[in-house]
């Protein structure tokens, strides 16, 4: 058993908050660049925008966005970790969030309930997933996602008969209705089968893949390379102003499901991606 | 791209087409959902307001906190539609420009039309940049909404891209 300290933890992620939010992904900053056609078009406009907010974001320790998100964080717990003052890893994930958005001048977007609104000024609670896996170390996948995408994201239970074509349009509709409020060039998240319930998270999960990775399974790499293409002959362009570059990736990830059931969810993720990973 | 104040804008409303590019510079009010909200609350009890909505500026954004040494901290735009609702009785008290992200509902582009106002965006997710042609923040009203407050900004050479004008032409039929 390896005994880790929770100030540790607390630290880590409080740190990581920083990081994800002064630090664009490598690989969006990269995309981005690569669509910069210096053609004088709006989208050339709002391209440049992105790479040049990155620079001033990293260099002065500004958010990227001044939505800093519902803090997501994916953690592999290693079964052979014994924690600190029987400390329960939940609190001390929520701990570092709060630490870290108050410490760092990030903006506090949650509240208590939907309906009375108001700001609980800790951005916690904070979506915690955990998988138990073997060893004795903690992964840890911090996403920090907007309001504005997740506002364009859509779930729905299709019948096994409409196959990838069902799919392919359910995933087509919700980025035409609302891709240009979600901040493209977007990232696209899909998930396919399971359940209700699972299949948001699946389509959540898909959005770590990095930009330029291929899906491991061939035939899901054409259906990513299809949509992708479809995507970008929308014209919607970056913040919605027109032109090829809608969406920067699409990733799918396909689960098991019933025999009655296809269902699907699409998760949009705007340019600002804000996620990193680190092992303690 | 045109660098132009307030005051010049108004008076030259006209001149300004979808998908032109300016840089603004003058006095704005950041409000968003909650503020929206109680503003149209208080105009319904025709009760005082937390600024002048004739002629007023309004931005869609609810910023970072900012550190000590800082003006503000991150605050582009947030998405205007949501809004909506709220948006022709802003424009019907006297709202003049509007800056946020994103298309608008039909009603939205007819009260434009109807009170010869304009529709600005900012680009989404350029927080960090914009938070420095900010000049001078102060929060004036809600503060017990958090982020969703108001702000009455002072802005110097404000990036902005002209969505819907004042004849309710907008930027992406024009695509």
């Amino acid at each position: 058993m390896r005994l880790i300290d929770k100030s540790e933890i607390i630290f880590k992620v409080e740190s990581l908050c920083a990081d994800i939010n002064f630090n664009l992904s490598e690989d969006v900053l990269c995309a981005v660049n690569k669509n910069i056609k210096n053609d004088g078009s709006l989208s050339d406009v709002v391209l440049s925008d992105i790479a040049e907010n990155a620079k001033t974001a990293r260099e002065e320790k500004i958010a990227l966005c001044q939505d800093t998100g519902t803090v997501n964080l994916f953690v592999k717990y290693g079964r052979d970790i014994v924690l600190s003052d029987k400390s329960d890893i939940y609190s001390l994930l929520n701990e570092g969030v709060k630490n870290g958005y108050s410490k760092f001048f990030l903006r506090k977007s949650i509240v208590a309930d939907p309906f009375e609104r108001a700001n609980t000024g800790t951005n916690v609670p904070a979506n915690i997933y955990m998988d138990f896996v073997d060893g004795d170390k903690i992964e840890i996948t911090m996403l920090a996602k907007g309001g504005g995408s997740e506002n364009a994201s859509a779930l729905k239970m299709l019948t096994p008969a409409s196959g990838w074509e069902g799919v392919k349009e359910f995933v087509i509709n919700a980025v035409k209705e609302k891709g240009a409020n979600a901040c493209p060039p977007l990232i696209i998240g899909v998930g396919v089968g399971g359940d209700f319930a699972s299949v948001g998270l699946t389509a959540k999960k898909a959005l770590l893949r990095d930009i330029g990775s291929h899906n491991k399974d061939a035939k899901y790499d054409l259906r990513e390379n299809e949509l992708l293409c479809e995507i970008n002959k929308l014209g919607i362009g970056p913040m919605g102003l027109g032109g090829k570059c809608t969406a920067l990736a699409v990733f799918i990830e396909p689960k098991p499901c019933h025999i009655a059931s296809l269902p699907a969810a699409v998760n949009i993720q705007c340019h600002s991606q804000r996620k990193k990973t680190i092992i303690i | 791209m045109i660098k132009i104040d307030i005051e010049n804008l108004l008076k030259n409303i006209e001149n300004f087409k979808a998908g032109d590019r300016l840089e603004l510079t003058g006095t704005i009010y950041t409000a968003r959902d909650q503020a929206h909200k109680r503003i149209s609350k208080l105009v319904e009890l025709k009760k005082e307001l937390p600024f002048d909505l004739k002629n007023a500026v309004v931005y869609y954004c609810g910023p970072c906190p900012k550190s000590p040494d800082r003006i503000i901290g991150s605050c582009g735009p947030t998405t205007s539609s949501r809004m909506d609702v709220f948006t022709p009785l802003m424009l019907d008290r006297g709202v003049k420009i509007l800056i946020g992200k994103g298309n608008r509902s039909a009603e939205v582009y007819k009260s434009i039309k109807k009170n010869k106002a304009i529709y600005l965006a900012a680009t989404g997710g350029a927080g960090a940049l914009i938070s420095k042609k900010v000049k001078k923040a102060e929060l004036i009203a809600f503060e017990d909404l958090g982020p969703e407050a108001v702000y009455k900004l002072y802005v110097e050479n404000f990036p902005l891209i002209v969505v819907i004008d004042c004849f309710g032409n907008n930027v992406f039929e024009r695509n």
